[in-house]
C-alpha cells in the first residue's frame, strides 16, 4: 500500500518518526512537502533532471538521442536514461551534447585546470585503441570465438607494455 | 586483520576530537577514478569487472596504503558484513547491494577506504575527526599518486580525470563535512541552512550519504562543482568560506537557546539522557534522537559526566548490525530493542 503525503495527495517518499515528549509522531510528505517543511532538501539536482532540462532546451531531442559512441557502442538516448556513460571514449563522441550539459553541472566551466597524472600517461589515441580491442574481445568471447580473442588479448597486452 | 576487529570501537573519524568537533563531527574527501583503456564499469562485461576486481585487489594490498589494510570481497561477504561497513561509512549503500564483482580496501584506522567497482573503478576516500578537510586532502593526494605509479588513471586533456558520470569530472573530487545541527533544527531556522547551500551550489545529504534522506540532527555537506577549478580551491574555499558560515549560524542558534530558554534546554538534554540510562527498548530511530540531545547538552556544557567520544561511539555501536554483531548472531527487531538498551545503560554506566 502506498502511502499518501500528509499535506497533499501526492505519494509519501519521506518519512519521519519524531518523539516528542514521549510521543511518536509520525511524518509522511513528498519530495515537495518535505522540501517545503525543510525537511529535506532538493540542492542536489540530480543529473537525471539536468538531462530532462537539457533535452527541453535542445528542441528536436531525436537526433541526438540517436548518437553513438563507435567504442562502447552506448547511444546519448541510453546514457539519459542511466545518467552513467559508458567509456572514456563517450567524452569525445557525444561532446556536442555533452558540453551544454557540462557548463550545466559544472558551474559554466569546461576546462580541466587541477592535477595532471605526474606519469604522462598513455596517449588518449592509444587509451582508445586499447578501448576498441577491449570491445571486440568482448564481443569475441561472446560469439565462443577463442582463437580471435587470444589474437586480440595478445594486441592489447602489446600495447599496454607499449 | 580481519573484520570483527573493526566493530569493537568506533573508527578514528568518529572518536570526538578535531577542531570545531561540537559542530563537525567529521571530514571527508573522495577521488574518483577509472582505469585507461576500460569501459566504465556499467558497459563492462561480468569478465572484464572481474578482471578489474582482481587488479585493483592486488594492487591495494601491495601499493603500501597503511601499516595494516582490510580487503573485503563484497562479493563473498554476508549481508551483516555488507550493513556493518554502510553503518561504519566505509561503503555506500549502492556499493552494499550490488550484485556485481566489487569490494573495498580499509586502512586499519579506518580513515582510508577505496571502493572497488562502485559506480566508478575506484573511488578513494580519507575521514577524519573534527574538520581537517585539508589534512585529508594530502592524504588522498598521496594516495592517488602512489597507485598512479602503479595504474594508468583515465584523463582527458581537457575534461580531466574521465567518471562514468559527468558531475564528477575533473578532479573527481567531492570534499563533504558530517555536520550535527540539533539547535538550527529546534529553533527552525535550519531552513535558512538549506537555502544558504542551494545558494552556495552544494549538496545536502543525510547521514549515510548519495541517496539518502536529510532528516534528523545530521548532514552531510559537500560540494558539487568538480570541473574548472584546483583541487587546492575546491578545499580552500570550502573548508575557509563555506563550512564556517555553517558553524556559525549552529553555534549562534545554541547560544540563543541557552541564553533564552536554557531551563527548557536543560530538561530536554537529562530527560534524554535518563531515558538513554533507564530504557528496556528502545528503537535506533529513538536512540538517535535522544543521543542527539546528549550531545549538544555534552558540547554546551550542561552535562558534564558524559564523554564525547562515548555518545559518538553509541551511534555507530548501537546500528542494527553493529548490535548483531556485538551479540554474535541475527536478532529480530524486538531482540535487538532490548539488546540496545541494555547495551546503552552499560556504557553509560547504569548497567
Amino acid at each position: 500500500m502506498k502511502i499518501k503525503c500528509d499535506k497533499c495527495d501526492n505519494p509519501a517518499s519521506v518519512h519521519l518518526t519524531e518523539i516528542s515528549g514521549g510521543q511518536k509522531i509520525e511524518k509522511h510528505l513528498c519530495q515537495d512537502c518535505a522540501a517545503g517543511e525543510g525537511i529535506t532538501v532538493k540542492t542536489n539536482i540530480p543529473i537525471s533532471q539536468l538531462l530532462e532540462d537539457f533535452i527541453l532546451q535542445s528542441g528536436p531531442g531525436e537526433e541526438l538521442a540517436d548518437l553513438a559512441c563507435d567504442v562502447c557502442k552506448i547511444t546519448f538516448g541510453e546514457f539519459r536514461q542511466k545518467g552513467l556513460l559508458g567509456c572514456p571514449h563517450d567524452y569525445d563522441a557525444f561532446e556536442r551534447a555533452l558540453l551544454p550539459l557540462l557548463h550545466r553541472a559544472q558551474d559554466g566551466t569546461t576546462q580541466h585546470v587541477g592535477k595532471v597524472p605526474h606519469r604522462a600517461g598513455s596517449s588518449q589515441k592509444k587509451q582508445n585503441a586499447i578501448l576498441r580491442l577491449r570491445g571486440q574481445l568482448k564481443d569475441a568471447v561472446a560469439s565462443e570465438d577463442y582463437e580471435r580473442a587470444a589474437a586480440l588479448r595478445d594486441q592489447i597486452k602489446q600495447l599496454e607494455n607499449s | 586483520m580481519r573484520l570483527t576487529d573493526l566493530t569493537k570501537q568506533a573508527g578514528e573519524w568518529l572518536r570526538g576530537a578535531g577542531p570545531m568537533h561540537d559542530v563537525v563531527i567529521s571530514s571527508r574527501v573522495r577521488l574518483a577514478r577509472n582505469l585507461a583503456g576500460m569501459p566504465f564499469l556499467s558497459r563492462c562485461s561480468q569478465d572484464q569487472q572481474r578482471e578489474l576486481e582482481a587488479r585493483l585487489r592486488k594492487e591495494l594490498l601491495e601499493v603500501g596504503l597503511a601499516k595494516e589494510v582490510l580487503y573485503v570481497d563484497l562479493a563473498a561477504a554476508s549481508d551483516l558484513d555488507r550493513q556493518l561497513l554502510v553503518e561504519r561509512h566505509l561503503i555506500s549503500r549502492q556499493h552494499a547491494e550490488a550484485g556485481h564483482p566489487r569490494g573495498v580496501a580499509v586502512s586499519g584506522t579506518e580513515t582510508v577506504a577505496i571502493m572497488v567497482n562502485e559506480e566508478d573503478h575506484l573511488r578513494i576516500q580519507v575521514l577524519r575527526s573534527g574538520l581537517q578537510l585539508e589534512e585529508a586532502a594530502q592524504e588522498i593526494d598521496r594516495i592517488d599518486d602512489l597507485l598512479e605509479e602503479r595504474l594508468d588513471f583515465s584523463f582527458h586533456t581537457r575534461y580531466g580525470y574521465l567518471t562514468a558520470c559527468p558531475t564528477n569530472v575533473g578532479t573527481g573530487l567531492r570534499v563533504s563535512v558530517l555536520l550535527h545541527l540539533p539547535a538550527l533544527k529546534m529553533t527552525g531556522e535550519i531552513e535558512k541552512f538549506f537555502r544558504a547551500a542551494q545558494d552556495m551550489r552544494l549538496a545536502v545529504r543525510g547521514l549515510y550519504g548519495e541517496g539518502t534522506e536529510a532528516t534528523g540532527d545530521f548532514f552531510q555537506l559537500s560540494n558539487q562543482t568538480t570541473l574548472g577549478r584546483t583541487e587546492e580551491q575546491i578545499v580552500s574555499d570550502f573548508l575557509h568560506q563555506t563550512v564556517p558560515r555553517f558553524i556559525e549560524y549552529e553555534q549562534k542558534a545554541r547560544q540563543a537557546l541557552l541564553d533564552r530558554r536554557s531551563v527548557a534546554i536543560d530538561d530536554k538534554v537529562c530527560r534524554a539522557l535518563s531515558l538513554l540510562r533507564s530504557a528496556r527498548l528502545i528503537s535506533s530511530e529513538e536512540t538517535m534522537y535522544l543521543l542527539s540531545l546528549v550531545r549538544m547538552g555534552v558540547n554546551l556544557g550542561r552535562v558534564t559526566d558524559v564523554d564525547l567520544a562515548a555518545i559518538n561511539e553509541l551511534f555507530l555501536l548501537t546500528q542494527p548490525a553493529h548490535l548483531q554483531r556485538i551479540r554474535n548472531g541475527p536478532m529480530s527487531p524486538q531482540e535487538r530493542a532490548e539488546a540496545r538498551a541494555k547495551f546503552i545503560r552499560a556504557r553509560l554506566g547504569t548497567g
